[in-house]
């Protein structure tokens, strides 16, 4: 009935109608355009900038300050202290978040403890911390421990059970204080976003693999994880440009090998300011442009796929799904 | 002779200090079809999760196929099966769930060979010829490669039902399998539970739905309050319940 109806009657003039003005919003923009313009002509005249300082010589025979060899090294410092105290931060989050969600409650507290303690200690604090903290021991070794205590019970003097050790101050100092005060820190919050992730996950889902005859591991790994990193994700993105730029605190640990310090060496030799630490602005704006872009695409990965399928299906499933309906694919990242 | 599937002896089950299951006692044999049916909080879902120790019982003893459920007896004390022992119980034993939860990450294929690689360690291409045989059973034979958010709720159940046939189990357990699905689509995973049960596979089905009780049920049991009131063949228990609460009850679903 309804289809006739409509086929019968003409199609009405498509609308032109005036759309409504939007004098505040065009205010914005001049504005918006004005304040570029007077920042683009102040990088670009004010002299105080000194670009061939940053980029072709900062003194006679040497190239500009960002791509002078100490700050390449600082910058390659920078770039593996973030890859090691992530690597160290995701690895002891998984394992805090697992203990976190654990039946015993000495896990739980154990993990709560060390959450608590690492998210309320700042990094400033802990990177200095860590600097110092080789007073504590002479030695530090792997092997039996309170071996010397242990000794003493059978009456031998100066047990060594240590089947490896290095001076304390060579193995707790510079690089390696400053990546595990940035990854044990960083372990804390990881542990919270993966809690998240796993919690996010319906209890009916391991309940499934549990009855199938899945381990607890198995269950884990094939079935909650791969769900879970679609919410884990997104803020480990976040976590890791944070790291970025929180290895600059590394530097009172002090770790000289580390981008910034390296830039403040040059400025405190030649008493440039304001160009050194523009150098060190555009540093930081490229590795976290190229970082972000990273996490857009892990992201897109995650978030609409669905980590073991092929990738072929993946996208097959993907532009149905988007087909279907629009809302799932975009919404949930 | 005839082999005892099932064997609940006076289970209790309590959650803190609420006691849902007050001593269910229920043999199902080998080869037989019974039909859970009562109302809700009666208790159903939590003795089917206890068959396969999802949820650990207070008193009582489970049996499957002659084995105590999640311990073992050594000297006549019961000590608490390790994990690696409870799942291989559960290998032998189906269960279907209400909300199907498919892995939402693996195709239908994957789903189903999920388990018998992981679990059973079979060789790849094995499995996956099984698992595609065994959608082509539940008719789902051109969906092996869709994702479960690409099918509509009886084609996920009844992948849900390969799912827990390739592990080969000698025990189906169903927890309101159609339950979850618009009336439409009901029939079609009914289709594939009567064929199951045609082909001789021991099947706990509780369900409301009371035609296929009658029509393929052997034994159909009415649990109120955390105990089994009454059971029976079908023809006794729907056509003329002596208890007054299954009067009750199946003048209310019929
Ligand atoms: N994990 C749990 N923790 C606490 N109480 C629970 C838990 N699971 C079930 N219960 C309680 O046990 C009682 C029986 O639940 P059960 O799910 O077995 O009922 P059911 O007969 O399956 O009902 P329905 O027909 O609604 O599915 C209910 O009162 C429920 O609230
Ligand atoms: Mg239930």
């Amino acid at each position: 009935m309804s289809d006739q109806t409509q086929t019968d009657r003409a199609r009405p003039e498509p609308i032109k109608a005036v759309p409504v003005r939007h004098p505040g919003r065009w205010l914005a923009i001049a504005v918006l355009a004005v304040l570029t313009a007077m920042f683009l002509h102040l990088i670009l005249t004010n002299d105080q900038f000194r670009w061939s300082f940053i980029f072709n010589s900062y003194e006679p025979g040497k190239r500009g300050v960002m791509f002078t060899e100490p700050v390449l090294e600082g910058l390659r410092g920078t770039l593996l202290l973030t890859v090691t105290s992530m690597a160290i931060g995701v690895v002891f989050g998984v394992v805090i978040a697992i203990m976190r969600l654990s039946d015993n409650w000495i896990l739980r507290g154990v993990a709560f403890v060390y959450t608590w303690f690492f998210r309320a200690v700042p990094r400033l604090v802990l990177a200095v911390l860590f600097g110092n903290l080789n007073i504590l021991w002479d030695r530090i070794g792997f092997g039996l421990p309170f071996d010397q205590q242990i000794g003493k019970l059978f009456g031998i003097d100066d047990l060594n059970a240590q089947f490896y050790s290095v001076k304390a101050s060579d193995l707790l100092a510079g690089f390696v204080a400053g990546m595990l005060a940035l990854g044990l820190s960083e372990a804390a919050y990881m542990a919270e976003i993966v809690r998240a992730g796993i919690q996010s996950i319906d209890p009916g889902q391991a309940e499934a693999a549990t009855a199938l005859g899945l381990s607890r591991s198995q269950v884990l790994r094939r079935v909650v994880l791969p769900q879970a990193m679609r919410v884990i994700v997104p803020p480990t993105g976040n976590e890791v440009i944070a790291m970025v730029k929180d290895t600059s605190l590394v530097a009172f640990v002090p770790v000289t090998f580390e981008l910034f310090f390296q830039l403040n060496a040059i400025k405190a030799r030649t008493f440039v300011v304001l160009p050194v630490l523009v150098a060190a602005v555009i540093w930081y704006l490229i590795i976290c442009t190229v970082l972000m872009v990273a996490q857009y695409f892990v992201e897109r990965h995650f978030g609409r796929g669905y980590g073991t399928a092929g990738q072929a299906r993946q996208r097959l499933r993907n532009i149905q799904a988007e087909q279907g309906s629009s809302s799932t694919a975009g919404g949930v990242t | 002779m005839t082999v005892e599937m099932v064997r609940a002896d006076n289970v209790h089950k309590s959650f803190g200090s609420l006691e849902v299951l007050k001593g269910v006692d229920l043999v199902v044999n080998a080869g037989e079809v019974c039909c859970v049916l009562g109302p809700s909080g009666s208790g159903k879902s939590t003795f089917l999760r206890c068959v396969n120790h999802l949820e650990k019982i207070n008193a009582g003893k489970i049996f499957v196929d002659g084995d105590l459920v999640g311990y073992h007896e050594r000297g006549g004390k019961l000590h608490e099966m390790k994990g690696k022992d409870v799942a291989r119980q559960r290998r032998s034993i189906g269960m279907v769930f209400q909300r199907f939860n498919l892995f939402p990450h693996m195709t239908s294929l994957q789903n189903v060979m999920e388990a018998p690689c992981r679990v059973k360690k079979e060789s790849k291409a094995e499995v996956r010829e099984r698992a595609a045989s065994l959608l082509e059973r539940v008719g789902l034979g051109s969906k092996i490669d869709a994702y479960p958010g690409m099918l509509s709720g009886g084609q996920q159940q009844r992948v849900a039902i390969a799912r827990a046939l390739a592990m080969r189990p000698k025990l189906m357990l169903f927890d309101e399998p159609t339950s979850a699905l618009d009336p439409e689509l009901v029939g079609e995973v009914l289709d594939v539970m009567k064929d199951l049960a045609r082909d001789g596979m021991t099947m706990v089905v509780v369900t409301h739905e009371i035609g296929f009780a009658r029509e393929v049920g052997d034994q159909v049991v009415f649990m109120d309050g955390g105990v089994v009131v009454e059971k029976g063949s079908p023809a006794e228990i729907l056509a003329n319940p002596k208890h007054e609460r299954t009067q009750a009850f199946l003048s209310k679903v019929l």
